[in-house]
């Protein structure tokens, strides 16, 4: 059993499509019982049997932590993804049986946190969800400014607004409203902290305004659920269970870590939680590293490698597994 | 700097110029001369921005060499107790973009941590440097009286009159390390006192 992963068995209550993108799910026990509880920004590691493929993707829990009788999730489909989304969207009905995680949290609010800033970006919402609900359980002080694309792509925009009222501000592309980052980053009160959840290219904006304008790091968090690259097949040799394996374009290592019977300790498969690190015995080619885990030296080293989002290229890869 | 004994010791570093709008100083005696080696390091008018609020104790040194740097305030002080409403007022009042540097005796640095905290400043994200005394505050763990610039180990207790173990287990909520009776057994045994923390 993977760490921290022991697993759920549960059912799919209900399947409520949110706009021409987004679908929700809903999860309940089969046994009937409540579902363990979880904090604001956890997800759960959604186990979807396809065919012959198990497909691992980590989703956020998007209800309140307050109500444990359900877990839910929203997806957004990406038809040139790699088929995790869409199976979601073309093949999970209520009633369905299905294996999800225990839920993990790598965006937890700090409670410590004299107020909650919140920059959501797209699907990058669905963390916010669980997070607001919890904070207006407890009266916390929040603020959450969410981007879109389009009216009718801000998922759970209308929910939000009627929620919270002033409390969220909608910025819609098509009608060019931009946050005024800058002016915004500078007015908040000493002991705020700030979460961003969206796309890379808005966390790293928002994460070198905020250090530019003195924002500690500690006070920054940030999740990104990065899906794994494809890339060109390899070949890798797993030196502790003796098995040599090939990892698929579309495939990411840890999955065809997985695929050959070994199991690797993971919680978020997006390169940021650091649990899959695994330590390079020997090599002959060049690493394409695509987690925020490791340090810079680290990648340089060559004698470590995340394979939740990592690749490789090159003639010879032996790996401690 | 002091050795790290037990976990809750706290652990002091440099000065270092951070990135930010705002710069908040708060400093004691010697401390002052972590500010002035620190400026040598500093990118050009990062005093513009910066505030310094120092307590020059009995000999009134290093005022004037604070002065040179040409902060857009200082404030000299004669005492941590004085200064305390405008430290609170001054981080009630500031934004997220500030950031605090605290330099000098462990009392100082303590007790200057211990408002920033409640005006919601994570104590990793402070910046301390200790220079000048290793007097302590301690806090006497029968009584909870908190006696200032302990010396010497084992502390007379100044409120309650025990003798007391200074240990190196510090409670960053009182700002204060802990002082515990070193002869509750035998009140008449009386280990010699020497000056420790100087």
């Amino acid at each position: 059993m993977s760490t921290g992963t022991t697993k759920l068995d549960v059912v799919v209550s209900d399947v409520v499509p949110v706009n021409e993108l987004v679908t929700r799910f809903h999860f309940r026990r089969r046994d009937g019982e409540l579902l363990p509880t979880f904090s604001g920004g956890a997800h759960v590691v959604v186990e979807m049997r396809d065919g012959e493929r198990t497909r691992l993707n980590p989703y956020s829990l998007m209800g309140s932590p307050l109500d444990t009788r359900e877990y839910t999730i929203s997806v957004r489909r990406d038809d040139v993804g790699r088929g995790g989304s869409l199976f979601m969207h073309n093949q999970v009905r209520p009633g369905l049986e299905m294996v999800v995680s225990y839920p993990v949290n790598l965006f937890s609010l700090d409670l410590r946190a004299k107020k909650h800033l919140m920059l959501a970006g797209g699907i990058g919402i669905t963390p916010f969800m669980a997070q607001t609900a919890q904070l207006a359980g407890e009266g916390g002080n929040f603020e959450l400014h969410y981007t879109c694309r389009t009216a009718s792509l801000g998922t759970y925009a209308d929910v939000l607004s009627e929620r919270y009222g002033r409390r969220v501000r909608l910025y819609h592309d098509d009608r060019e409203e931009r946050i005024e980052l800058d002016r915004l980053l500078s007015s908040q009160p000493l002991g705020t902290h700030l979460y961003v959840c969206g796309p890379a290219g808005m966390i790293n904006w928002v994460r070198d305004r905020a250090a530019a304008l003195g924002w500690p790091p500690e006070t920054v968090h940030f999740e990104h659920f990065a899906a794994p690259q494809p890339g060109l097949p390899f070949d890798v040799t797993l030196a502790v269970s003796g098995k040599i394996i090939r990892v698929g374009e579309q495939q990411s290592l840890l999955e065809a870590i997985e695929a050959a019977g070994v199991d690797p300790p993971y919680l978020c498969r997006g390169g940021v939680c650091g649990q899959c690190e695994t330590n390079v015995i020997s090599c002959d080619g060049k690493f394409i590293h695509n987690d925020h885990w490791l340090s810079e030296e680290d990648h340089r080293s060559g004698r470590k490698i995340m394979p939740c989002v990592s690749r490789f290229e090159g003639k010879s890869l032996v790996l401690e597994r | 700097m002091a050795a790290k004994t037990i976990i809750s010791r706290p652990i002091y570093g440099t000065l270092s110029p951070q990135p930010g709008k705002h710069h908040l100083f708060v400093a004691d005696a010697e401390g002052a001369l972590a500010i002035t080696d620190m400026a040598a390091e500093a990118p050009a008018g990062f005093f513009d921005g910066a505030e310094i609020v120092f307590i020059a104790g009995p000999d009134g040194k290093y005022g004037a060499a604070l002065e040179a740097l040409k902060p857009a305030q200082l404030h000299i002080a004669p005492s941590f107790a004085s200064l305390l409403p405008r430290l609170k007022q001054t981080l009630a009042n500031a934004h997220m973009g500030l950031r605090l540097y605290l330099a000098g005796t462990e009392g100082l640095i303590g007790q200057a941590m211990q408002v920033a905290l409640e005006a919601g400043i994570d104590h990793t994200s402070m910046q301390t440097e200790h220079r000048g005394s290793l007097a302590r505050r301690m806090q006497c763990v029968h009584c909870k009286g908190i006696t200032e610039n302990v010396t010497t180990q084992p502390a007379t207790c100044s409120h309650c009159g025990l003798l007391l173990l200074v240990r190196d287990h510090y409670s960053r909520r009182l700002a204060a390390f802990q002082g515990v009776c070193i002869n509750a057994e035998d009140r008449s045994e009386i280990p010699p006192m020497e000056e420790i923390f100087r």
